[in-house]
């Protein structure tokens, strides 16, 4: 009888871990949330058919196409400008809403509040840094972004209004850069702040009007820090979220990045 | 290219090689000359073809559209290569379908007329985003491991500290402010080349995107990106008490990021 037994092999750790897998992947679960075809079913070899489908049955198809030119994945072409600009605004994201837990726009508390951020909580300067050194990265991306575009002629015909929206997300990125400037409400950011929005208010006919409404009054108070915390982080960046998709979505209707040259 | 799969493959070949037969298991039955029998024209449609062309030189008294249709198909279909191709419409009950028309290519759908050389986005493009992301990353990281964000005392509205600059990127206004009104500089200036830049696409007619076709585009711009540069540079690290000019290198840097 023990014969019998041993004939069977005793299943080894490795089989085990396989059958688990295989009843998880096999599961309804798993099966509800990858489309069918995705790469997390079918496992993934390469072949021209899985290239596509690491595409067509993932969210990054709201992005990319499943193929785009040859010369369009060229780094020396783009420099990923536009990409990195996106990556950052990411980054800028999530670093920002660490940044929130430990923030409260009010005069008496903002100063003390990055201080103490600074000082006292785990990976809060660090954090901190990033948000400020990729916010003026993002500027620069963008902004070399619009020169590598202008230089290749991108903005050509079809993709003139394309050019239009990229200047209205340089115009948000600049925005959402200065609004998040007066947050710390040091001397630095106040009177930088100052000096940007007395230029505006020399906008004839609605200058001094949209001052005023910018700043919660005559000058640069407890209603201006409450003002453009909810610019920086809520509204600036819905709209230029808005701005991004139609970007995006433009450049493949437009039948992919320009060139060659 | 597309590829075509086996088995149709494989069905084309047998109904090439049934064509092929046909003529020689029925030689009898081939009355008409070689280019008719090729033809796959039921024999009704080219007896009324061959009236219809015997009456075309005599006055026209008979000759309708649908003849002239037949004899147009008969052109067309002799046109093919001689004993090739799949036969088209050979059903049960003999041959039921004409060709009524072609349509060429291009003629409804948009065909490309060159083929788009065209790779994988993944990996191609998405192993190249995800290694420029992550030298994006680690470029932040890094510097702000060791330069920290200013921090400078907490804000007093009756201190003017001295000079008050704005963020960087509009230093280039601020710089204008020293030599114009108040109204040119901070509205006027910045104005016109915002609404020029909108207007780019639509001001330049020039249809090329060659770099030596846009010699004028190309140097208009790049004037315009230096003019700014400059200035942003000048109002940057040249401008201290006062907002007077110094030498950073003289009196020290007054600018804060």
């Amino acid at each position: 009888m023990s014969k019998i037994i041993d004939d069977k092999p005793k299943p080894t750790l490795g089989d085990r871990a396989k059958d688990a897998m295989d009843g998880v992947q096999g599961s309804q679960a798993w099966s509800s949330i990858f489309r069918p075809g995705s790469i997390f079913r079918k496992g993934y070899t390469d072949s021209p058919r899985n290239r596509s489908y690491v595409i067509m049955n993932s969210v990054l198809y709201h992005l990319h196409p499943v193929k785009v030119k040859r010369h369009a994945v060229k780094v020396s072409y783009t420099l990923c400008l536009g990409g990195l600009s996106f990556f950052l605004f990411i980054l800028l994201t999530v670093t920002g809403i660490f940044l929130m837990f430990f923030y409260r726009p009010e005069t008496t508390a903002a100063w003390d509040d990055i201080n103490n951020l600074q000082t006292s909580v785990t990976f809060g300067l660090l954090v901190r840094n990033m948000h400020r050194w990729g916010a003026h990265l993002m500027v620069l991306a963008v902004f070399l972004h619009m020169a590598r575009v202008f230089y290749h002629g991108a903005y050509k015909p079809p993709r003139e209004f394309n050019w239009v929206i990229g200047v209205i997300l340089l115009m948000l990125t600049l925005l959402l850069s200065f609004t998040g400037y007066l947050l710390p409400w040091d001397q630095l950011a106040l009177w930088a702040v100052t000096v940007g929005t007395n230029m505006m208010g020399y906008t004839p006919v609605f200058g001094q009007e949209v001052r005023f409404v910018l700043l919660g009054g005559a000058e640069i108070g407890a209603e201006t820090l409450l003002r453009w915390y909810v610019l920086h982080v809520l509204f600036l960046p819905f709209v230029i979220v808005i701005f991004m998709a139609i970007h995006f979505w433009r450049v493949r209707k437009d039948g992919g990045i320009s060139g060659p040259l | 290219m597309t590829e075509i799969p086996e088995h149709l493959l494989k069905r084309a070949a047998a109904a090439r090689d049934k064509a092929k037969e046909e003529p020689a298991a029925e030689p009898a039955a081939a009355e008409e000359p070689a280019a008719a029998s090729d033809s796959r024209i039921p024999e009704h449609l080219l007896q009324r073809s061959k009236a219809a062309k015997s009456a075309k030189d005599a006055p026209e008294a008979e000759s309708g559209g649908s003849v002239a249709v037949a004899d147009k198909v008969g052109a067309v279909v002799a046109a093919e290569p001689a004993g090739g191709g799949v036969p088209i419409g050979g059903g049960p009950g003999g041959h039921t379908q004409r060709l009524l028309t072609v349509v060429k290519s291009g003629t409804i759908q948009d065909v490309k007329a060159t083929p788009v050389d065209k790779v994988h986005t993944w990996p191609h493009l998405l192993a190249a985003e995800f290694v420029a992301a992550l030298a994006c990353t680690a470029l932040v990281f890094v510097f702000s491991i060791f330069v920290h964000a200013p921090l400078l005392e907490l804000a007093n509205t009756n201190q003017t500290p001295n000079p008050s600059k704005a963020p960087w990127y509009f230093l280039g206004l601020q710089e204008l402010l020293v030599y114009f009104h108040p109204m040119v500089a901070g509205v006027t200036l910045p104005g016109v080349g915002l609404i020029a830049l909108i207007l780019t696409p639509y001001l330049d007619r020039n249809p090329s995107n060659k770099p030596e076709d846009r010699k004028f585009a190309t140097s208009l711009q790049t004037v315009h990106i230096m003019f700014w540069a400059v200035l942003v540079i000048i109002g940057s690290f040249f401008r201290g008490p006062g907002f007077n000019f110094v030498f950073p290198w003289v009196e020290g840097l007054f600018f804060e990021l």
